[in-house]
């Protein structure tokens, strides 16, 4: 079946059985690597991606499902230059192995998009995504930070 | 068996196979020119050093960065001694060589107690297995060794580097040496003329190796002891890092598989014909079961999720083996009957243990337990691999580059010289990567799709099933305390099986021997507190499980068993658990330190109503960490709020990521803490992802503040020590707000 996918702000058209995940339609098909598997059933958030706007576990969402909208990758977080968020993420070393980051940093966008100054609370209800390495500390710390950042902006 | 007569017999083995061997010096560590890739326009300077055309340098890391931050950490050794800044050097995955074998490894996993250091015995043990690990050039990334390994050869290598930059600007300018000096990456001239590293390449390729090196002195350090961010995290923060699994080859194919879900069963038949029938499927193959694995069914497609889904559409019938009615249980009850029908081996004996007991004025007897454990790695098991043109290429993230090498080429009945092996990014390694179990599967694969390159990917359910698991053991606790409630006896026997041997029987098959394995002691027998009789054995018992190393090893449990047990001699001796143990490591004066400060730092006994705090103090991997855990209970449920934790790592090199790792390490020790717990039920595993076998969210997540105990000492581990003190703090908190002394792993307080 022919699908499109606006990735990216890119419009690609693949020729995919309906049913498969965007995750590998985005791996396999596209070469975007960035975003991971971790386990194929929502459980722990490597593979999230906003679409439209809104952040997704791509392993759970069908090609046919996200036909004709708008994904947004670890790629394409600050094409330009960083999102204040991955600034943050560099200033207070959040990653270790790393794995788990891209779909950490898309939730966290996806936060910051409908709630630019969450609480403690409100990062804690939100970001839902595994970190084996612990790098959780550093990411609320970060989440602060680039929200920080964004009132300054204004 | 006497300890000692092994230890010696041993070595004495070792020695007498190379006759006159010992007394040659140890083989040079810094490499030659020809030690690293040839690379146009650049010049190599030794093993581990290489000036770009651009002037980068270049610095070969033979440890695998699975979030540790070797890649930072050891660069900025050789950058040290270079004089260069730490943003003019870039990082390579060194090549196999002997030069980089992993020397601490081997000497560390020695099985002397710490207050024996600097005895004839021990020294003469360590020079040996030192010897024989620059033979041996095992390149394993393990046992928090990276820095401890590096510390010397890699700030050599810096030195060397810069007497060849000195003396090549020597030449360039016609000047004597001593008139040129380089600072902050910059060569000069006595006269203020300066040259770029690109300007000098000529003369480096003519000026010598130097004959000797002298290092600085650790007051002159610039970058060592200071924080510095991490070269690997701009690539981590856009996508941009490559993992194994990111591994992208022209006209690439990839695998899922299925392996026998009992434990020692066996594939009796698979129809292939419903799987074929799936468009983008290639080819279904059977695979056996090698290096520790169990037997598989893959298929191979043009996409991951194609050949996953055709992989559910297969009937497989398995031979369930010998094990289809293991269960933990069982185990449980076959590992309680070891522990009291054997003697097993005694590691550590002082005084007369079990005569003191008898006349302790307080006899303190409990039985501790833990489970097996998965590493659960985020990044899934995986392995790519190509057979074309009589060669065999290999992309992993391994842990141990050598040793994968070898038993892919066993796997392919070729020579190990016809594999070229590149080490990627890890997502995550903890010991599971140490394991090499998947590489005969993505080898045989790559044969029989070749010459198409083939990635390998398990599921998570797969990995989960199959993982090397961390040992469950049962540990018998024994104490005794005089009239005044002082330490008397210490006697610990311990059960369970033993990583070692199994390990070496699945990757070198041909050394295999029966070995006592210090990983099944390590922090019971090795405790710092001042006991005058002490008797610490243990009794292996195999079981069919498969086991190996997970974060911290033995001291991942053993440091539990420890530490509950000394706080439950507190209470039985009616004193403070932080004054009972200061006054037992009165001769333990770095002990003392980081354990006051930690309690300083937490305010020890000031806490809010409804909370308690517990404390924790653990020697592992050469660096001590104390931890003070503050916790209080919601809905029956353990909440831990708040942990402080002190560490003495000797000389830190990067404090930003000793402090990272420990955060890191009580993350990991917490989940294994509140929720850790493998089962067996049917011969078979019974998590298969994580809603079962749960993981610490960020909401749960404690406050976690690191203190650093500063000292000039060489440096200690980090990636590890900072997990096996977080469950024995939080249980002994647990007691203080509940009166529950809870001795098994997970806690919980529901039972």
């Amino acid at each position: 079946m022919r699908i499109v996918l606006i990735v990216n702000s890119a419009r690609r058209e693949i020729d995919v059985d309906p049913e498969m995940p965007v995750l590998w339609a985005l791996r396999d098909l596209l070469g975007l690597t960035g975003t991971k598997y971790g386990c194929g059933i929502g459980a722990c958030g490597a593979c999230t991606v906003l679409i439209d706007g809104r952040a997704k576990r791509s392993c759970r969402v069908t090609a046919a499902g996200a036909n004709g909208k708008q994904i947004r990758t670890i790629e394409s977080l600050g094409p330009e230059h960083l999102h204040p968020l991955q600034r943050a993420w560099i200033g207070h070393q959040v990653p270790q192995c790393g794995y788990c980051q891209s779909g950490m940093l898309m939730a966290a966008a996806a936060l910051l998009a409908r709630n630019p100054h969450p609480s403690d609370a409100e990062i804690d209800a939100a970001m839902t995504n595994i970190c084996r390495c612990g790098s959780y500390p550093r990411v609320r710390a970060a989440i602060h930070a680039a929200s920080q950042a964004l009132r300054d902006a204004v | 068996m006497k300890r000692r007569s092994f230890i010696l017999g041993g070595i004495g083995l070792g020695g007498a196979l190379i006759v006159g061997w010992g007394v040659l010096p140890p083989r040079s560590r810094l490499g030659a020119r020809d030690t690293l890739p040839f690379v146009e326009g650049a010049v190599s300077l030794n093993g581990w050093v290489r000036i770009a055309a651009d002037g980068t340098v270049v610095v070969a890391v033979p440890r695998s960065e699975m979030g540790q931050g070797v890649y930072t950490a050891l660069p900025m050794l050789v950058a040290e001694e270079l004089e260069v800044p730490l943003a003019q050097v870039r990082v390579e995955q060194a090549p196999i060589d002997a030069i980089f074998g992993n020397v601490a490894v081997l000497v560390t996993g020695l099985p002397f107690h710490p207050d024996q250091d600097g005895s004839e015995l021990v020294r003469a043990s360590e020079w040996i297995v030192a010897k024989l690990g620059r033979e041996l050039g095992l390149q394993v990334t393990g046992g928090s060794t990276s820095v401890r390994d590096a510390w010397r050869p890699m700030r050599e290598a810096g030195a060397a580097a810069r007497e060849m930059l000195i003396a090549a600007a020597a030449k360039h300018w016609g000047a004597a040496p001593a008139q040129c000096s380089i600072s902050n990456g910059v060569v000069r001239h006595l006269d203020g003329r300066r040259v770029s590293l690109r300007d000098l390449i000529g003369e480096l390729r003519e000026v010598p190796l130097p004959a000797e090196v002298r290092l600085k002195a650790v007051q002159d350090f610039i970058l060592i002891g200071k924080p510095a961010p991490r070269l690997d995290v701009p690539d981590k923060v856009t996508g941009r890092a490559r993992f194994g699994i990111d591994v992208r080859l022209p006209g690439m194919l990839f695998a899922a598989l299925r392996m026998c879900p009992t434990i020692g069963g066996t594939l009796r038949s698979v129809d292939p014909s419903p799987a074929l029938a799936v468009p983008g499927v290639v080819r279904v193959s059977t695979l056996a079961a090698a290096a520790g694995g169990a037997p598989a069914v893959a298929v191979v497609a043009n996409s991951w999720w194609t050949a996953k889904r055709a992989l559910d559409r297969l009937r497989i019938e398995w031979d369930e083996g010998p094990n289809s009615g293991m269960s933990s249980d069982w185990l449980l009850a076959r590992l309680r009957g070891a522990l009291g029908a054997e003697d097993g081996f005694t590691f550590y004996e002082r005084g007369n243990g079990e005569a003191a007991l008898k006349r302790a004025v307080q006899l303190v007897e409990a039985e501790y337990r833990a489970p097996h454990l998965a590493h659960a790695a985020l990044e899934p098991i995986n392995c790519s691999a190509r057979f074309a043109d009589g060669r065999l290429a290999i992309w992993a993230p391994t842990q141990v580059p050598s040793v994968l090498r070898h038993v892919a080429a066993r796997a392919a009945g070729i020579d190990a010289d016809k594999v070229d092996l590149t080490v990627t990014l890890l997502g995550g390694g903890f010991g599971r990567r140490l394991e090499v179990d998947f590489v005969p599967q993505a080898v045989w694969l790559a044969r029989d799709v070749a010459p198409a390159p083939v990635q390998l990917i398990w599921s998570r359910e797969e990995d989960t099933r199959h993982d090397f698991y961390r040992p469950a053991a049962v540990a018998k606790m024994k104490g005794g305390l005089d009239a005044n409630g002082g330490p008397l006896a210490w006697v610990t026997k311990s059960a369970s099986d033993a990583i070692v041997p199994q390990y070496v029987k699945r990757t070198y098959p041909a050394l295999a021997v029966e070995t006592p394995d210090k990983t099944t002691i390590e922090g019971l027998f090795d405790q710092p507190y001042e006991f005058p009789h002490c008797h610490c054995a243990h009794v292996t018992h195999h079981s069919p499980v498969p086991i190996g190393f997970w974060r911290s090893v033995g001291h991942s449990h053993n440091a539990f068993f420890t530490e509950c047990f000394i706080d439950e001699l507190a209470y039985a001796a009616r004193r403070d658990p932080l004054d009972f143990r200061r006054r037992l490591l009165a001769h333990h004066p770095r002990h003392h330190a980081v354990l006051d400060l930690a309690a300083a730092k937490a305010q020890w006994g000031r806490v809010g109503p409804g909370r308690a705090q517990g404390i924790a103090l653990h020697e592992s991997f050469g660096s001590i960490v104390a931890q003070v855990a503050e916790v209080s209970l919601a809905k029956g449920k353990i909440r831990v709020h708040r942990v402080v934790a002190a560490i003495d790592c000797g000389t830190v090199v990067n404090p930003e990521i000793v402090a990272q790792q420990m955060e890191s390490g009580i993350v990991f020790g917490l989940t294994a803490a509140l929720y850790g717990e493998i089962t067996i039920s049917g011969g078979r595993v019974e998590q298969l992802s994580f809603p079962q076998y749960r993981m610490l969210m960020l909401a749960e997540t404690p406050r976690i503040e690191t203190h650093l105990v500063r000292r000039d000492a060489p440096p200690g581990g980090v990636g590890e020590v900072g997990t096996p003190p977080i469950a024995p703090a939080v249980a002994n908190a647990v007691f203080r707000l509940t009166g529950r002394r809870l001795r098994s792993l997970p806690l919980r307080l529901e039972s």
